[in-house]
């Protein structure tokens, strides 16, 4: 009959050693990095809350903007909210188009030319153009010769968004397989039909969410909508002529004001502002997610 | 379309030394269609690196024909030549003549999409698109202009049964072609292929990346369907190109001693029971018994 032998004693332990020192040095270093990272946006989430909160109310959202900023608790942001759907609206209508055309031209034809390489670049470049410089821009070229309307403030919107929706609809199209390409040329496709019928399908999850996350960026812009849209607190519902109005600049006109209740709209807004640009984002997240799940 | 068979070929066109006492043999033992193919010394460089050099065969209709080699010898990339799919790489360029049909597929006013419409591929890895099991199907159909949604209907299902998918899948078209097993995905892409009728199947080691059962769906599925298609099937495995084929082509490495350059070339090509059986190269035969490569 069959013994089995005894087992010799094995140790599976991980022995001390510095090797396993470094890595809870490094796990700890990136918990410090984290919670330095989150502290602030919490102290800012907090303070908009608490200062914000208070005024915040569906008649808040709609009432006009008081003429006279003094007193408290009267008016609310209506023309801001208004303005601001309507402008970042107009100037995502602009940008998209070009910007993802832009995207198409550089990943799917435009291969290694001088012409891709330089759209690249002044992408690159116009990322990192400050948003007061776009506004005085806008300015220069357009408000001067036609006056002040919602239109020049999309325009310097639309440019900020431009080069985020080209690089990210960019890394999107990278992300689509040559196979499911290969397969569609396979079939007789051409390269238009190639791009249109299977790599932006399979990109559009990801171009939506950077889309969405270039909206949310614009919709919080001040400088350039200062230089733009001439602040002002009535409603305008005609985005192509005369100044209008949107949250951002409203926080800063509120917010420069001695008086608390000015001071306490200006919370308002901000709130306002950052719960805009809060459902953007989770509607980036959803679309996002939902491309990645769906095909699995 | 010329379906016109235009030249009838009793032999390997343009014997060479060896096969001449052999013709008379070859003459007896096989009926074959009309040419599909036909190679003349066509060369394949990748910018200045010459992959394939010389390769001269002929392919035949409803004929299932193997490129087998090891590594690197090329065949993949004479299989991409076949339906202009080389041209996606931009250095990729072809020297020397490939006839299909009679007519010279790099010609200059020859659209590599019209050419692609007839000489369909299936890949090493399936790839389904990220769409539903029906409209991978109805995707060549559709891009080839059929709207009516009674033939598409049609289409999907014959497709899928010549594929032998359909019992598997009929009752979930709607769900994701990624949803599927391996071995379905890659009938499924070759429900997509069949789904334009093409001409010729170009096939790209479809069945490395298959289990054994799955892939001996994928045979006999081929076996079935070579009634009505071409077949070229690139595959490391010999025993499947022993199995599936009616001729095999072998392909081998030609490595330059001085500059270490490594070149495809074509070393036999034969009916695959010859190749296996009796091969006149030593190098087929070493590849074939399992002494090298």
């Amino acid at each position: 009959m069959a013994v089995a032998p005894e087992h010799r004693k094995v140790d599976l332990r991980e022995p001390p050693s510095w090797r396993s020192a470094k890595s809870r040095i490094a796990t700890v270093l990136m918990v410090v990095a984290f919670v330095l990272v989150i502290v602030p946006l919490g102290f800012v989430l907090y303070t908009v809350i608490s200062k914000g909160a208070s005024i915040i109310s569906g008649q808040f959202l709609t009432a006009p903007i008081p003429f006279n900023v003094a007193p408290a608790n009267v008016g609310g942001m209506g023309p801001a909210v208004l303005g601001t759907i309507l402008i970042t609206a107009l100037a995502t209508v602009l940008a998209v188009p070009i910007g993802i055309l832009a995207a198409i031209y550089i990943n799917e034809y435009g291969g290694n030319r001088l012409l891709t390489r330089f759209i690249r670049f002044m992408a690159d470049v116009m990322t990192g153009v400050p948003s007061i410089i776009m506004g005085l821009f806008i300015f220069a070229i357009w408000v001067i010769h036609f006056g002040y309307s919602g239109l020049a403030g999309a325009f310097a919107l639309g440019c900020l968004m431009l080069p985020l929706i080209i690089r990210s609809s960019e890394e999107m199209l990278k992300l689509v397989p040559d196979a499911l390409r290969e397969a569609s040329y396979a079939l007789g496709a051409s390269k238009a039909r190639v791009t249109l019928t299977v790599v932006l399908p399979a990109a559009l999850g990801g171009i939506v969410s950077g889309v969405l996350l270039a909206v949310a960026r614009a919709a919080g812009e001040t400088a350039p909508v200062l230089f733009t849209i001439f602040t002002v607190t009535a409603v305008n519902l005609n985005v192509f002529s005369g100044p209008n109005t949107t949250l951002a600049a409203q926080i800063f006109a509120n917010a420069s004001q001695p008086y608390v209740g000015a001071q306490a709209r200006g919370w308002g807004a901000a709130l306002t502002l950052v719960a805009i640009a809060f459902i953007l984002m989770i509607a980036a997240r959803l679309v996002t997610g939902r491309a990645t799940q769906s095909p699995r | 379309m010329d379906q016109q068979p235009h030249q009838e070929v009793t032999t390997e066109d343009v014997p060479t030394k060896h096969e001449l006492s052999e013709l008379t043999h070859h003459a007896e033992t096989e009926q074959v269609g009309s040419t599909v193919f036909d190679t003349r010394n066509i060369s394949i460089y990748y910018g200045s690196f010459r992959a394939v050099t010389d390769v001269s065969l002929s392919i035949y209709e409803n004929q299932i024909t193997a490129f087998i080699g090891p590594s690197g010898c090329g065949k993949t990339t004479v299989l991409r030549t076949l339906n202009r799919m080389n041209d996606l790489i931009p250095t990729a360029r072809v020297e020397g003549d490939v006839q299909y049909r009679g007519e010279s597929l790099y010609a200059p006013h020859v659209s590599p999409v019209a050419v692609r419409r007839r000489i369909g591929m299936v890949f090493q890895k399936p790839n389904p698109f990220p769409k539903s099991i029906y409209e991978n199907v109805a995707y060549g159909p559709r891009i080839n202009g059929e709207r009516k949604k009674a033939r598409l209907d049609e289409i999907v299902e014959r497709s899928l049964r010549q594929a032998a998918l359909w019992d598997e899948v009929k009752n979930r078209l709607k769900s994701s072609g990624l949803s599927l097993s391996g071995g379905q995905a890659q009938r499924l892409c070759i429900a997509r292929t069949l789904a334009v009728e093409p001409d010729v199947v170009l096939m790209d080691e479809p069945c490395s990346a298959l289990d054994p059962i799955a892939t001996g769906a994928i045979e006999d599925l081929m076996q079935e369907i070579k009634s009505r298609y071409t077949i070229v099937i690139v595959t490391h495995n010999m025993q499947q190109a022993a199995r599936v084929s009616d001729r095999t082509a072998f392909y081998s490495v030609l490595r330059n001693e001085q500059s270490d350059v490594r070149t495809g070339v074509l070393v036999e090509y034969d009916l695959t029971e010859r190749m296996f059986q009796n091969p006149r190269d030593p190098r087929t035969q070493a590849y074939v018994t399992g002494r090298m490569g």
